[in-house]
């Protein structure tokens, strides 16, 4: 009995009874479909977040006061300090780490701006002119931070774009006098519009030269060096030379953290992979659940049609035909549930994002792969039982089976 | 053709062995007309079984054309049921939802006939049994006597040398019990040996030699003149 044979007798036994091999087949699709679209809201985070942190530079080194064994992630400012880093250490590094191309010191917070009766709430950044090419943020009207404003302390603020339209509105801001925090700043450029990263609003800032920082701030210490490598490979070399510098600057004590941009990512990437797993896997149970819908309606299939197989039998049909035709009823049913699982499930993944913005989605080929052998092997597997059971019929007593 | 020697057939239900068959010795020859006769629980549905390569003895030995059967493996004793043995059933046993021709190619598909072939071959045999006109219609929308004459071309698609028919009139009126039995007989005539189980009278009238079976033995053996 060839393979077409027993397809036609499989797909006419599940034709016979539309009602219930479309509600068998509902368990399958929901849970392929289940799979599809958690992976694909799972990846479609874990894509997202990629490709903002690789936005900033994989090549980038950010140094914190404070000796932590984690190897990622984030620390909140200056917790747990030994020693402070300071803007020294920023300089020393930028003469003598040769791998570097910028160190640039950083202290930041979040503080009052006024202007005239207008105020608004907003990251203060206290930095380098450097820190425009480590960031790939440009002013685009006056001018940035100059390294003569941080060598005396200027009073000078650039603003971002959100900060000049709500303070500003069309008014041109240059040369005009705002308060920070109760201290008179002179307003010297605007940046350039960038939107949000991370749900962080770069365009909600002000930057300020990293000596009045800490003056505003009020400490003496950094709250984080950037610094950057020419070449993502110089960034293992450039940890060493970094370290060299500050462990002989800080009394022969590593109390302070390297972590690179390229460290957070791959564990972002880690934490991500782990949540879309979760997600695949609890979709995952529901195409078991799915399967064992097919093995019951399969076992009431081969009860019901004891008689018949008694028949085939009798008329010379193997253990391994009946077997088969079983089988290839299973997997008809959980394939064709596979594929109409997919249809809807890639659908929903590329109509949600349309209505939802916070739920980017990805699909890959992968997935789809995954999700479809998935339900086959489902197929195979809880069919294996119910035609086993088919096969082995004794053909005397299925004969006369009522 | 057959040769049961010293044939013995036990069930075990429970705790009890029941014996069906005890010690039942046959030889039935190439071309013969046997009713095998007997009350319910004789033995004689079983021993059908067994001749018909369906169940395998306790003991004893079968021989079928020179073949042993009881050393045979079930795929084997399945491909002699498909092309040496033809079956009619008191209840006609055709598949439900398949059309009267669909029920005669099924042996065919086991025996890996292609299907243009499968169809060619069916439809003479239905034409032979009188049922052209009612090719495409199900069992359910035919008559009995219909229905087990379908069964018969079914039995014969393979041109097996043996059919074995289970009470084939028992579900049937007079009238068409009496067309299967001139089928049966034509058939024989053709050579092809039959072995008919029943209990009736009537139909073991047809046959040349009537065998008498109570409580899993022979008791009565006889050829007709």
């Amino acid at each position: 009995m060839n393979f077409l044979e027993t397809f036609r007798v499989s797909l006419e036994a599940i034709m016979s009874n539309k009602v219930r091999s479309g509600l068998t087949m509902l368990g399958v699709i929901i849970g392929v479909m289940a799979v599809i679209l958690l992976v694909s809201i799972g990846e479609g985070a874990r894509v997202y977040i990629t490709r903002e942190l690789s936005g900033l530079g994989t090549n980038l080194l950010i140094i914190t006061p404070g000796k932590t064994t984690t190897s990622g992630g984030f620390h909140p400012p200056s917790a747990g300090t030994v020693r402070k880093l300071s803007y020294d250490d920023a300089q020393a590094l930028k003469r003598r780490a040769w791998l570097l191309t910028d160190a640039v010191p950083i202290v930041f917070g979040t503080g009052r701006i006024k202007f005239q009766n207008l105020g608004r709430d907003t990251t203060i950044i206290g930095t380098t002119p450097e820190f425009q090419r480590v960031r790939n943020l440009f002013n685009d009207k006056g001018s940035y931070v100059t390294q003569a404003d941080v060598d005396s302390k200027g009073k000078i603020v650039v603003l971002g774009t959100k900060v000049k339209e709500e303070l500003f509105g069309d008014q041109n801001p240059l040369g005009k006098v705002v308060l920070l925090s109760d201290a008179r700043y002179r307003v010297v450029g605007v940046m350039r519009k960038k939107g949000t990263s991370l749900g962080w609003d770069i365009d909600d800032v002000v930057f300020i030269p990293v000596t009045s920082g800490q003056e505003l701030f009020d400490t003496d210490g950094l709250f984080e060096i950037l610094a950057s490598t020419p070449r993502v490979e110089d960034v293992d070399n450039a940890i060493t030379q970094i370290k060299d510098i500050l462990i002989r600057r800080h009394a022969h004590k590593e109390d302070f953290t390297i972590q690179t941009q390229g460290a957070i990512l791959s564990t972002m990437n880690t934490i991500f992979g782990v949540l879309t797993a979760v997600l695949g896997g609890i979709a995952g149970i529901s195409l078991l659940v799915g399967g064992i819908g097919i093995m019951n309606i399969m076992l009431v299939s081969v009860r019901e049609r004891t008689r018949e197989i008694g028949i085939r039998k009798a008329l010379g049909a193997r253990n391994r035909d009946i077997m088969a035709q079983f089988m290839i009823e299973a997997m008809t049913l959980s394939g064709v549930g596979g594929i109409i699982g997919i249809l809807i499930g890639v659908g929903l993944a590329l109509i949600i994002p349309e209505f939802v913005d916070v739920l980017p989605t990805s699909i890959s080929a992968w997935t789809i792969i995954t999700a479809f052998s998935f339900s086959a092997a489902v197929g195979v597997f809880f069919g294996v039982y119910p035609a086993h059971k088919a096969s082995l019929q004794d053909p005397i007593q299925a004969l006369r089976y009522e | 053709m057959i040769e049961l020697s010293n044939i013995t057939k036990n069930y075990r239900m429970g705790d009890v062995d029941i014996t069906v068959l005890s010690g039942v010795s046959l030889i039935i020859k190439r071309g013969e007309f046997v009713a095998i006769m007997g009350p319910s629980g004789s033995g004689k549905s079983t021993l059908m079984n067994i001749v018909g390569c369906l169940d395998r003895p306790t003991s004893g030995v079968y021989r079928f054309e020179t073949k042993e059967i009881s050393t045979l493996s079930d795929d084997e004793l399945a491909s002699v049921r498909n092309v040496k043995i033809g079956f009619v059933f008191q209840t006609f046993n055709l598949l439900p939802r398949f059309s009267a021709l669909k029920n005669v190619e099924v042996p065919l598909i086991y025996s890996g006939v292609p299907r243009r072939e499968r169809r060619e071959r069916a439809m003479p045999l239905l034409e032979k049994v009188g049922l052209s006109e009612r090719m495409h219609h199900k069992p359910m929308e035919l008559s009995g006597g219909q229905q087990q004459r379908v069964a018969i071309a079914r039995a014969l698609i393979n041109n097996p040398p043996l059919l074995l028919a289970d009470e084939p009139t028992g579900n049937l009126d007079s009238h068409s019990g009496e067309e299967i039995l001139n089928i049966l007989s034509r058939l024989n005539s053709q050579g092809v040996t039959i072995i008919i189980v029943t209990h009736d009278q009537n139909v073991a009238a047809r046959c040349r030699r009537k065998i008498h079976m109570i409580d899993g033995m022979i008791i009565d053996d006889r050829m007709s003149p």
